[in-house]
């Protein structure tokens, strides 16, 4: 059974078990949206005291918080308990374009030249994991949502502007991806 | 303990998003490039189930566990707020390979150095709390 879980899971599973996630959420009387947590943590932190935006009741958002820790144990399980430790298994064609950009074939499930801690405390892989992280953070309150609030939650409840953040996510992602991604590797 | 339910879901979801590799830097990439259909089947996967889940709960009036109507809250209608924060979100997920939900996942499966979008990731939320006013909605 471990080892038959320990491979990695078909994508129809994962679609499966993320609506069903949405619909426990749900029937709990909550609604699937993650980077809420990042606008609550800043109110947890007292932020609410000089920006009005984080001055609101943080603790009903308790819930979502406690479904962050339960992200972090779920990671923590499958790392620990149901990984074969092997290398994600992208296409030959995604393997070629990134060599070409000087990022080897994946040896687990993220780059060594920007995950590992070598690489992460160069100024370099810093600034891509810090600037990155900021866009995600800046941009998913911008838009009001991200990849779960958005294109789950809001393309499910058929949200016209849902879908236009997913556009922009679209946008944005490629012109990373073709633009600057050859520019900064 | 009331809070039970949302460690196990969320841990329903760490296992699953770490399982289907959708915590991987590469598969967004992959994503990104057309290279391969993994990451559209699972988000379209969990759209269709999505729409019929939501489309059953709003035809026959469900309700949730305390027995409450089950509401869903339209978004706020505007073009740019979408538009334009959307963009920034979609230029630092394909940097980072990371949403905001994979990246806490990521720090269960001992990523470290994904801390640093986490801090990123906190530090934009807050700025973007700061100057909201001034920018278009």
């Amino acid at each position: 059974m471990i080892e038959f879980l320990s491979q990695p899971w078909p994508w129809y599973t994962s679609g499966i078990v993320i609506a069903l996630v949405m619909l426990i959420l749900l029937f709990f009387g909550k609604s699937f949206g993650f980077s809420s947590n990042l606008r609550t943590i800043c109110a947890a932190c007292g932020a609410g005291k000089t920006v009005k935006f984080f001055d609101f009741d943080w603790r009903a958002q308790t819930w979502n918080l406690l479904f962050l820790v339960g992200a972090i144990l779920g990671g923590f399980i499958a790392s620990e308990f149901l990984s074969n430790g092997e290398a994600v298994q992208i296409s030959q064609a995604t393997i070629q374009d990134l060599s070409a950009l000087g990022i080897s074939a994946p040896e687990g499930i993220q780059p060594e030249e920007i995950f590992s801690l070598e690489s992460a405390f160069s100024l370099k892989g810093f600034l891509i994991l810090l600037l990155g992280g900021f866009a995600v953070g800046f941009g998913a309150r911008y838009a009001g949502g991200c990849t779960s609030g958005h294109a789950i939650s809001g393309i499910s409840n058929l949200q016209l502007p849902s879908l236009i953040a997913v556009v922009g996510f679209f946008i944005g992602g490629l012109f990373t991806t073709w633009v600057l991604m050859p520019l900064i590797f | 303990m009331k809070g039970l339910k949302f460690i196990l879901a969320g841990i329903l979801f760490g296992i699953v998003m770490s399982k289907s590799e959708a915590i991987s830097w590469f598969r967004i990439q992959e994503m990104f490039r057309f290279q391969s259909f993994h990451m559209y089947g699972i988000i379209g996967t969990a759209v269709v189930l999505g729409i019929i889940i939501t489309y059953v709960i709003k035809k026959y009036k469900l309700r949730d566990f305390q027995g409450n109507p089950i509401v869903f809250i339209p978004k706020e209608k505007s073009v740019p707020r979408y538009l334009i924060g959307g963009t920034i979100f979609g230029l630092g997920w394909a940097l980072t390979g990371a949403c905001p939900g994979p990246m806490f996942v990521n720090i269960g499966f001992q990523y470290w150095s994904i801390l640093i979008a986490v801090v990123g990731a906190i530090a934009g939320t807050f700025l973007y709390g700061a100057i909201k006013d001034s920018l278009p909605h």
